[in-house]
């Protein structure tokens, strides 16, 4: 997971945490243990960060030299309408990525039943699809949603519904690239979902019920406003995870894909420019963009989670 | 999904290391030399390769030649990066539409004065492959093999419809009529395939209309010229027809596997498939040249060259390999396995003969007609306007005339951008 991802963690978690001044040599061994997480961050994520920016404003050839042009690169992003295409698919994503939340709360409400039988076969089959390759989910989703041979047609055709070529379609592939998103993510959710779901103290529902409140007012005013922190930080995750949409459209859409053009994210042009027609310097500048448009995504999203987010 | 973008890199970053390390691995060690050779077809010329490898090896005994096998999909951005890095394989394949970029960048090692001083005939293989790796007058790449593009066709079709099978006399009606009488919807066969490939099949019928993909001097784009646009309108029309599956079905189901399950009658294809026809059981195929359009006849040639890294530590052992595989014997070998047509002349009659029953005799017939791949030098700026744009083109609704002359503009604007 991205280290934005972490740091909402950390940020979540260690609120009451309490500051004491640390001996002389304590902070020699404080450093000494983060350093290998620093140090791989400054190395891996930080340097290359600088360089991207540094090479945004070059003209950089395939395999030679980068030559500085200042902002054309920026200037050049604006006149190609590409751009505006990638951006609103990718905005599409990230957006819809959301509606994974709802689901996930429902799965992880549903594995966390009392007296559910078989809850460990259930846990390891909705987390099963985080850990398979990308490519395995997308050859497998490739199939499922194949026009003529497809189960997910074969399915609808019981009832009567002639399905579409789900991926070659220009007006359905974004969407049918949105569910396996949502679909590969709700076990990863789930599980914060469930520990979030644990740590709300059982009183409170015993509290309510002796007041006489349902289960539909105890969900809403009790699971809910506690389960907000986590609500929030998956919801900045999905979010991130939406905006750098690249491994499914690059896999599951071939060549001469009609729908190309229509589920071009940024990362995915940001690849194809950057490593099939050799513009490394226009690539870095929109790699730049589009780290900026995460940036103030999650920025108002820590705005606005002051409003509806409670830390018990 | 960041993790992974980042994993993917990382490990592409230690094998491309791992392959500068190996082409090194020759020095110090008693002057044995070990040079890496990359390539993207395993499954057809795989054989053929370690065939050639250890040939080469036998007859020169103090160079090692380490094949190193990357799919198609990944060869290029693996070669850029490797490229870039000053670690690339000392002797790789090539191909027209990469040729300008890899030359014009400095990173190929010009051959001709090693042709000169050896004495190698270029005559020896097809001319316009010899101008298709010439830049500046410079050689960059020895022709390793051609392909042309023929129509293939389904017997057994042809047969329950009581069609005649093609032949060098067919034209474009002669295919329409046929695509009528072979589409039979209640099977699900449909008479030809048209699918927005370009090698493959619109820049044949472009040709064939008297139109052109690029200008000769490389600045201008033919898709505004009205004999361009009838060649692919000649696509377009069977589409209209139904005559051939939608574009959205044949993305779902790869149109050669359609031809090889007896799902199309007709299907324009390269000579480099012609292996995996001839292996498919229980399919009786056929191939034809391709027929003539309102301007005559014309398939498009390409072929793949054997070039050098202009970074190779070893440029004189590199250069004897690549001068092997440009060699009659490696050309033989090639010709044997049936996987492509050698570009060595005289040789082209075994690959001929390596698939009896199919009439491969039709893509060197067609020699004559043939007109080279266009390129310029950064063929893959505007490649991808293009299969964007015909792909749209050739979807239900679409218009293909508006489509190319919009197509037309963005490439120029690409093309101008070319040094």
């Amino acid at each position: 997971m991205s280290t934005a991802g972490r740091a909402v963690a950390v940020k979540a978690a260690a609120r009451p945490a309490t500051r004491r001044r640390l001996r002389d040599r304590d902070w020699v061994w404080g450093y000494a243990m983060i350093a290998p997480l620093v140090l791989g961050l400054a190395v891996f994520y930080l340097w290359p960060v600088v360089q991207s920016v540094y090479y945004s404003f070059t003209e950089w050839t395939l395999f030679g030299d980068a030559t500085w042009v200042g902002l054309r690169n920026y200037e050049q992003l604006f006149t190609d309408p590409a751009n505006g295409r990638a951006l609103r698919n990718t905005f599409v994503y990230g957006g819809l990525s959301l509606l994974g939340i709802p689901l996930s709360i429902a799965v992880a409400a549903l594995l966390g039943t009392r007296g559910l039988r078989l809850v460990s076969l259930y846990r390891t089959l909705y987390f099963l699809p985080v850990v398979t390759m990308p490519a395995a989910v997308a050859m497998i989703w490739t199939w499922l949603y194949n026009g003529d041979y497809g189960l997910v047609n074969y399915l609808l055709s019981l009832v009567g519904i002639h399905g579409a070529s789900w991926i070659a379609e220009p007006s359905t592939a974004l969407y049918a690239l949105v569910a396996v998103g949502i679909w590969t993510q709700i076990g990863y959710n789930a599980v914060i979902f469930m520990a979030g779901l644990q740590s709300i103290p059982s009183h409170l529902y015993e509290a309510a019920s002796i007041d006489g409140a349902g289960r539909a007012r105890q969900f809403f005013r009790i699971t809910l406003p506690l389960l907000s922190p986590s609500i929030f930080f998956v919801s900045v995750l999905s979010v991130i995870n939406g905006l750098q949409m690249f491994d499914l459209v690059y896999l599951m859409l071939r060549r001469g894909n009609p729908a190309r053009e229509d589920t071009q994210t940024v990362v995915s042009l940001f690849f194809s420019r950057a490593f099939e027609e050799g513009a490394k310097g226009y690539a870095a500048a929109m790699a730049v963009v589009l780290m900026l448009i995460t940036l103030v995504l999650t920025v108002i999203q820590f705005r606005v989670q002051k409003r509806w987010v409670h830390y018990a | 999904m960041t993790g992974k973008i980042r994993a993917l890199v990382v490990a592409g970053a230690l094998v491309a290391g791992l392959a500068g390390c190996s082409s090194s691995d020759g020095d110090g060690s008693g002057g044995k030399v070990t040079l890496t050779y990359a390539y993207w077809d395993n499954e057809n010329q795989g054989q053929a390769m370690t065939k050639i490898a250890q040939e080469f090896t036998k007859s020169h005994p103090n160079i090692e030649v380490k094949l190193q096998f990357t799919p198609n999909k990944e060869y290029w951005t693996k070669l850029q990066t490797a490229a870039a890095g000053g670690t690339a394989p000392d002797v790789f394949w090539m191909n027209g539409p990469r040729i300008g970029l890899y030359a014009s960048q400095g990173a190929l090692l010009p051959l001709s004065d090693k042709i000169a001083a050896d004495k190698m005939d270029l005559g020896k293989y097809p001319k316009s492959l010899v101008d298709l790796y010439t830049l500046d007058g410079k050689q960059y790449g020895i022709p390793k093999d051609f392909d042309t593009i023929g129509l293939w066709y389904n017997k057994a079709l042809f047969d329950a419809a009581k069609v005649k099978y093609p032949d060098a006399s067919w034209t474009w009606d002669d295919v329409r009529a046929a695509a009528k009488k072979l589409t039979d919807p209640a099977k699900g066969v449909h008479g030809i395939g048209a699918m927005p490939w370009s090698q493959e099949l619109y820049y044949n019928t472009i040709f064939q209309a008297g139109g052109y993909v690029i200008s000769d001097d490389k600045k201008k784009s033919g898709y505004d010229d009205p004999a361009t646009i009838e060649g692919l309108k000649f696509w377009k029309d069977f589409l209209d027809q139904k005559l051939s599956p939608t574009v959205q079905q044949m993305t779902d189901n790869d149109p050669i596997e359609m031809f090889k399950s007896g799902k199309l009658a007709m299907w324009y294809d390269g000579s480099y498939d012609a292996s995996q026809y001839f292996k498919t059981e229980g399919l009786k195929a056929g191939v034809a040249p391709l027929p003539a359009g309102p301007k005559g006849k014309a398939t498009v040639i390409h072929g793949l060259a054997n070039v050098v890294y202009a970074k190779t530590k070893h440029p004189k052992e590199a250069w004897e390999f690549v001068k092997f595989l440009g060699s009659e014997q490696a050309n033989r070998i090639q010709a044997e396995s049936g996987a492509v047509i050698p570009a060595y002349e005289g040789l082209q009659e075994s690959w001929v003969k390596s698939m009896p029953g199919l009439d491969l005799q039709a893509f060197i017939d067609q020699l004559p007609d043939a007109r080279p791949y266009p390129v310029s030098k950064n063929t893959a700026a505007w490649a991808r306007l293009e299969t964007d744009a015909i792909t749209k083109a050739f979807t239900d609704g679409q218009d293909v005339e508006a489509t190319a002359k919009q197509l037309a503009t963005a490439m120029n604007a690409a093309l101008s951008q070319e040094k």
